[in-house]
């Protein structure tokens, strides 16, 4: 590469936001790492000793409460990904879908359902506490027209304690692990089908390797050791997600319409001359092609939610179980249980939860742009 | 235009290398660190008031974190404390947030000397001297008191209802059944911590003074039969609460009595200093208090205090603060309007133009009663002890499991004893 004055300015910009990124981001990064591998408690200039993967080990199989409420908290993070995903794209698209059908006042109507996103979670949190506070909220809607007050102890909403499927973790982990398995083979089955045997052996022994760590390295015996108490799926986190939904689906309207107006009207009016009517020119012409938006939205939703802290802390308190989520349980265990090193080990496997939502749409915006 | 740009961003640099060098440099400042802002506000400001007439030339920073009960100032001190830049002086529980955090971690110099000059060291009572000793040096000022063991309740609702005030649990029991027929919660909570304030006041009711004081010692185990039997009540206790707890701040808990839907509220007495300043309430008549059952002869204390941070950037204005806050003029200062007593002996408790009613007889309780330090406001246990144990109350208010809550616990005293 030649230095001349157009790449030495080039380079002079970049520097700063390149060093400070390493710095403040990846250096970071790697310290939480470090830390999360020690025993770092208390605030004092005591000896930091290495210890390995036993805060990964402990969180994960360590049979005292505060693992068990990073499980809890893990378990919830599950239901809730999966909820405020599903809950954001339907009605995101539903709205989206309403929107297209030139109406009047467009405008009006698109500013309303995208408002909500200018609110800070912290604002959209305060505002849905009071609304789903079981004494004063929502539930007294029914004397406003003359009806009883709905009972607290039954339409609970985030004080709620009920839980619908039960299972303990025990289970649940092993239920994980052996899908993990079964998708690791059924991969590498299909690479050597597809004849790319580099691709089937290496995902093959993984797996493979997977099932002899398990089944004869006795970690199987070691994740049965924890039954009490149970892990579910908590009725509290409802309240959650319809704020968070309330919050991000104008947003995901907003991805959609665009998308919508992307698509060329010939396509329809094709579908149509074909035979087509409406529902049939949505199922198989227009669906197909938001197939990418939806792609996108449930990545930017996704890590949104895996990484919710918020809008769960000021809406339902900091100890409220049954809505705990890792982002809550990291910041109580390192801020005011002073256990720095518990609380790096947490923030890493959120790390990693969300960069399984973003390294492929990473890896695929890359290849794409590649392409081009 | 690129040139133009880089010129432009070297000066910002600069900009903030200049501000930051400006702002260690400082000077005739005090920067006091607290999270107390909005009702608790104006205490502090009469403090900081009356240190200004005496350090007329120190300009005073005064540096509140407000939210989550002191978590999140906590949090935000912790870091600046890590960072290497402590603030002048820091509002601190007294005990074993202070040792336990603070003190073990060799971040705090001993005042022992301050208290032998100021002529401090009979001027507090021996057990709270106690409390804020280790390693025979004393390492914080007390600037008030509160008590948690109180049980609040509205004198003429509990006439109407022909409700008694409980003096045990087990006349709370049964006297629950009898207030929830009439549609009315027995006894109101609040959010989690409110929780675990409740339970530490079970747990005393249940061990008693030396049964409690040895539980947190280490020389009762929580899987002792005594201590199980703790978690039973308070199981039993729960069922007479409002289901709702988990969305109620304390005061709003609080405000269910006063409006006469609950009967009974176990909250430490700055409840008192919100129904008498905010609610506008006359001690014994629009709110009456008692100990909390089977409490009685039992001061369960708490005490906010300051200290000096090692690295102090402005370490001779920060003693002076000490001064005043320790002094008897700077306490009966700051308590009538926290809503407080005073930590000294001597201070002017008796004048009932500074005190109410309420505050005299926990004066007296004060000065009679055994003391023992509250758990939930960081007297009893260290943090990390306290930060898990909340977690332990979450699960055992959602699962009810006493052996898995007597468990935990132990174990949990355990590491943090390690």
């Amino acid at each position: 590469m030649r230095l001349n004055a157009d790449r030495l300015t080039a380079l002079a910009v970049l520097a700063p936001s390149v060093i400070l990124l390493a710095i403040f981001v990846y250096g970071f990064i790697g310290q939480t790492f470090y830390i999360a591998t020690t025993n770092w408690q208390g605030l004092g200039a005591v000896e930091i000793r290495s210890v390995g993967l036993q805060n990964f080990e402990a969180l994960f199989a360590g049979s005292g409460l505060p693992f068990f409420r990073f499980r809890e908290a893990l378990v919830n993070t599950v239901v809730f990904t999966v909820l405020f995903i599903a809950a954001c794209l339907s009605l995101g698209l539903f709205l989206a879908i309403l929107l297209d059908q030139r109406i009047r006042a467009e405008t009006l109507f698109r500013t309303i359902f995208l408002f909500p996103m200018a609110l800070s979670f912290v604002v959209t949190g305060t505002v849905w506490r009071w609304l789903f506070s079981p004494r004063s909220g929502l539930n007294t809607l029914p004397t406003v027209f003359g009806g009883a007050a709905l009972p607290p102890d039954q339409w609970a909403w985030f004080t709620d304690r009920r839980q619908l499927v039960t299972f303990t973790w025990a289970d649940a982990s092993r239920t994980v692990v052996i899908l993990i398995i079964v998708g690791l083979l059924v991969f590498a089955v299909t690479a050597a089908l597809r004849r790319r045997p580099v691709q089937a052996l290496i995902v093959g022994m993984i797996g493979l390797s997977l099932i002899g760590w398990f089944f004869l390295g006795g970690a199987f015996e070691a994740l049965g050791t924890v039954v009490r108490p149970l892990h579910g799926v908590n009725l509290a986190m409802v309240s959650i997600v319809i704020a968070a939904t309330w919050q991000m689906s104008g947003y995901t309207m907003a991805m959609y319409l665009a998308a919508l107006r992307g698509i060329p009207e010939e396509l329809r009016e094709a579908a149509r001359v074909d035979g087509c009517n409406e529902l049939q020119v949505y199922r198989h012409v227009v669906l197909p092609l938001l197939q990418p938006i939806t792609l996108s939205a449930m990545i930017i939703l996704g890590h949104i939610s895996l990484k919710i802290f918020d809008l769960i802390y000021v809406m339902a308190g900091g100890d409220n179980l049954r809505v705990d989520v890792p982002g809550i349980h990291m910041y109580l265990t390192a801020f005011r249980g002073n256990n720095f090193a518990l609380g790096a080990a947490i923030a890493v496997i959120m790390l990693i939860l969300v960069a399984f939502v973003i390294v492929p749409y990473l890896i695929n915006a890359f290849r794409t742009e590649v392409r081009r | 235009m690129n040139k133009r740009l880089l010129s432009l961003f070297v000066a910002i640099v600069l900009g903030f290398a200049l501000v930051g060098s400006a702002a260690a440099q400082g000077g005739g400042k005090l920067e006091i660190f607290s999270w107390w802002a909005g009702d608790e506000g104006p205490a502090l400001e009469a403090l900081i008031k009356l240190y200004n007439q005496k350090n007329p030339n120190v300009e005073v920073v005064n540096a509140t974190v407000t939210g989550g009960a002191g978590v999140a100032a906590r949090a935000v001190l912790k870091t600046r404390m890590l960072g290497g830049n402590p603030p002048d002086s820091f509002q601190v529980h007294a005990g074993q947030e202070l040792t336990g955090t603070w003190v073990v971690a060799n971040r705090m110099e001993p005042l022992t000397e301050l208290y032998r000059s100021e002529g401090w060291l009979d001027k507090f009572p021996k057990d709270l001297i106690d409390l804020i000793t280790y390693e025979g040096e004393i390492w914080t000022v007390p600037v008030n008191i509160h008590r948690s063991n109180v049980m609040w309740y509205v004198p003429a609702k509990l006439q109407e209802w022909g409700v008694e005030v409980p003096k045990t649990w087990d006349e709370f029991l049964a006297v629950c059944p009898k207030i929830k027929e009439r549609g009315v919660t027995p006894l109101a909570m609040g959010e989690n911590w409110t929780a675990v304030h409740l339970f530490e006041n079970v747990l005393l009711a249940q061990l008693g003074v030396q049964g409690y004081r040895d539980l947190f010692d280490g020389k009762l185990s929580w899987e002792s039969d005594a201590a199980k039997a703790a978690w039973t009540l308070f199981d039993k206790i729960l069922d007479c609460t409002n289901p709702d707890a988990a969305s109620l701040s304390w005061q709003q808990a609080n405000d269910l009595v006063i409006e006469g839907k609950a009967a009974f509220y176990v909250m430490g007495d700055w409840a008192a200093g919100y129904m008498t300043t905010t609610k506008g309430l006359t001690p014994g008549e629009g709110f009456g208090y008692a100990p909390a059952p089977g409490t009685e002869g039992v001061f369960n204390m708490l005490s906010d205090s300051f200290g000096l941070p090692k690295g102090a950037p402005n370490r001779e204005n920060a003693l002076a603060w000490l001064r005043t806050v320790g002094s008897a003029e700077g306490q009966d200062t700051f308590n009538p309007l926290k809503g407080s007593i005073p930590a000294r002996i001597d201070a002017d408790v008796k004048n009932p133009n500074l005190y109410n009613s309420y505050l005299q007889s926990a004066a007296a309780d004060f000065a009679s009663n055994a003391l023992v330090g509250s758990l939930m406001h960081g007297a009893a246990a260290p943090e990390s002890f306290l930060n898990d144990f909340q977690t332990v109350i979450s699960v055992f208010i959602a699962t009810r499991d006493a052996d898995l809550a007597a468990s935990a616990s132990q174990a949990l005293a355990e590491a943090s004893a390690r």
